[in-house]
């Protein structure tokens, strides 16, 4: 874990040394979840001061943005929470659609909820796996890395890519799934699911080691939680139980019965609870749409902004010249600037989209939570443990090519 | 208009603009409601004390983000806009400031203490200062970056490139050097804003003459005397077929494939018989 130890002297008591250590946490460390470079101050092993350093992994997604037109910059979104990246794209388009003012027919409402949530319970897999590891477990990541390969067959079944799907698109999602799809992931969610994902967390949850590394480290208060702009499971473990799915419905959530699971300590267990507690809610939105969800068109039918379909082409000139003015000059989004967010499994993923009514992105600012969440970590280590860091690096759940878009 | 979009709904509270707005009062340059998001602008100089009363007397708890948006065609270029979230009563507004590279905005540090990385961020990508962030270093580009890369005249490619030199053992900062031009296409019809001369526009703004040039005889080119001279001498000797009669005696050309025969290669030679030989069967 020490690369370059540095060692500062400090004033000498006379027969002792005082020192104090500075070490470098990453940016190369298993536990660091991708790029991350923690300048720690410690004082013994008890930690002083955190001076997380960020953005090695900034690609400048933002400005590229800005020089493509409104779909060719959709597939940038995946890249970003490469975990979730369905969640992603979902508060793209919805800014689109909100500037647009298109409606989306009903089943590709669906559609996006439904593998939103799929999405949802991939990305908390990796966390879950991650966190157990990072404080010394090693079965249950394996076991839940199984569900998450699951996940990813789905995924690869409806849109081709097992993690950059590119499937939500302004106006509806890119094709329609078939219907042995659905069949399989309801009949995945009843019988495979529950068995091993509750046979990994029978490992974890009541384990007398995994609770010594996590509870009550990093307890956050309500007030701080608020004030340091946490949200997602973060917020949740601190016992405020806000959900943009709840609170700030968007698609067709208004719609589902699921509950929101809060913590009671806002600790690093809690927020581990938290998201194992999400994983069956998801479940249950998931079965609810799979019962609920209607046969349709998938797609707007404004040909100014979701193109026609390839048959149609064949036979139409006015098809063939939208689809060709669509790949080429892209549609065109009235000026304005909306910021919308939704729930991202990380938390409140945001966009704030400025328009300046041509067919490229004026601004596109983009709203990471890992961002708020990793500045909080200097106040949530200071007095832990080294190994402390792990767990509560663990239990944040960041992803860098989010944090650094 | 009617909402048609799927996006996130929260809660409309009637007249919310007039009571924030009277409540900014003076401070307030201009506040405007659009897809139901509520924008306020305010002078630069009361901002931290706008949000904290927002934030006290309004419950707008959260401060989710910090925007920095480059406007170059503007007195004071950069705009800094302030999402705010409240989770009490379930409504989120924007609030935003205008400011010039050397317009210091005052800092929200004593407001929300996860703005200091916000306004890190908004001063590594556009140059914008605050006035009273104690630690506004860079934050997402390189160690040692210099220049604001989010700014509209920044180019999109940069201006160093950096590779591992195995001669020295580290990595190297060189002037960015493309294999292939960058490509930027711009698809925008012709006559739908994108501002293209094209050859012969000009024509269009040129006033017609009352004395129009006509050309009478081959010598007048209209490029000056000596091209006039020279086109004097120049004077057609009539088509080939005025001057015979209109026959025509060229002879055919050669036909192409007829050539004299080539003198059989001598020795040995292995060639292989075409694949359309049919194959000699051994029995």
């Amino acid at each position: 874990m020490s690369h370059a130890l540095q060692i500062e002297e400090s004033p000498t008591t006379g027969d002792e040394t005082i020192t104090n250590y500075t070490i470098n946490f990453g940016p190369q460390h298993p536990a660091a979840h991708g790029v991350l470079r923690m300048v720690m101050e410690l004082d013994g092993e008890i930690i002083e001061r955190v001076d997380p350093h960020v953005g090695l992994l900034h690609r400048g997604t933002e400005k590229l943005i800005e020089n493509k037109t409104y779909l060719q910059a959709l597939p940038y979104f995946d890249r970003l929470d490469y975990c979730s990246p369905l969640c992603m794209e979902h508060s793209y388009v919805l800014a689109i659609e909100k500037l647009l003012n298109i409606e989306v027919p009903e089943r590709a409402q669906y559609l996006r909820v439904l593998f939103a949530e799929l999405t949802r319970i991939c990305n908390h897999m990796l966390n879950i796996g991650a966190h157990v590891m990072d404080v010394g477990a090693m079965t249950p990541n394996l076991w839940v890395f199984e569900l998450r390969e699951d996940c990813m067959n789905f995924f690869e079944r409806m849109s081709g890519a097992r993690m950059h799907h590119a499937y939500l698109r302004p106006g509806g999602v890119h094709q329609d799934v078939p219907e042995k799809l659905l069949v399989d992931i309801g009949d995945w969610l009843d019988n495979r699911l529950p068995e091993l994902f509750g046979d990994a967390m029978s490992l974890v949850t009541g384990n007398r080691i995994f609770k010594q590394r996590n509870v009550d480290i990093a307890v956050v208060s309500k007030e701080d939680a608020l004030a340091w702009g946490f949200s997602g499971p973060m917020i949740r473990a601190a016992g405020i139980p806000w959900d943009l799915r709840k609170s700030q419905p968007y698609e067709v959530y208004d719609r589902m019965e699921f509950d929101i699971p809060v913590g009671t300590n806002s600790d690093c267990y809690d927020r581990f609870m938290v998201r194992v507690n999400e994983v069956y809610e998801s479940k249950k939105i998931i079965k609810q749409c799979l019962a609920q969800i209607p046969t349709g068109p998938i797609a707007s039918d404004d040909r100014k902004v979701a193109p026609p379909k390839r048959a149609e082409m064949k036979q139409s000139m006015e098809a063939l010249i939208h689809h060709f003015k669509l790949y080429t000059e892209g549609f065109h989004v009235p000026a304005g600037e909306v910021y919308v967010a939704t729930e991202s499994p990380k938390g409140e993923f945001g966009v704030y989209l400025v328009s300046d009514g041509s067919n490229k992105p004026y601004r596109c600012k983009i709203r990471p939570t890992a961002f708020s969440h990793l500045q909080a970590m200097d106040m949530m280590c200071r007095g832990h443990m080294l190994p402390d860091a792990t767990a509560i690096l663990g239990a944040i759940d960041v992803v860098f090519g989010e944090c650094d878009r | 208009m009617t909402t048609l979009h799927s996006a996130p709904r929260f809660t409309q509270i009637d007249g919310l603009q007039a009571t924030l707005s009277n409540a900014i009062g003076d401070a307030l340059e201009h506040a405007h409601d659009e897809h139901g998001e509520l924008m306020f602008r305010v002078r630069r100089e009361s901002i931290a004390d706008v949000l904290r009363m927002l934030r006290d007397e309004f419950e707008y708890q959260q401060l989710m983000e910090i925007a920095g948006v480059d406007y170059p065609g503007r007195p004071e270029r950069f705009e800094v806009v302030y999402m705010l979230l409240s989770v009490t009563k379930n409504s989120r507004i924007m609030v935003k400031v205008r400011a010039s590279e050397d317009s210091p905005v005052p800092t929200l540090t004593g407001v929300w203490p996860n703005a200091g990385w916000l306004e890190r961020e908004v001063f590594d990508m556009y140059g914008v200062l605050f006035d009273g962030n104690t630690d506004l270093r860079r934050i997402l580009t390189d160690y040692g970056f210099e220049g604001h890369p989010f700014r509209k005249d920044f180019p999109l490619t940069g201006y160093v490139e950096l590779r591992y030199s195995e001669d020295e053992k580290r990595v190297v900062y060189e002037p960015v050097q493309l294999a292939q031009d960058l490509r930027q296409f711009d698809f925008l019809s012709p006559w739908e804003g994108a501002d293209y001369v094209l050859p012969g526009d000009e024509k269009a703004s040129t006033p017609p003459v009352d004395d129009p040039k006509v050309t009478e005889s081959t010598k007048d080119t209209g490029a000056g005397p000596e091209a006039d001279a020279k086109a004097d001498e120049k004077v057609s000797a009539g088509s080939p077929a005025e001057e015979n009669g209109g026959e025509d005696r060229t002879p055919p050309p050669e036909p192409t494939e007829d050539r004299p025969d080539r003198a059989k290669r001598e020795g040995e030679t292995t060639d292989t018989p075409a694949a359309t030989t049919p194959k000699e069967v051994k029995d």
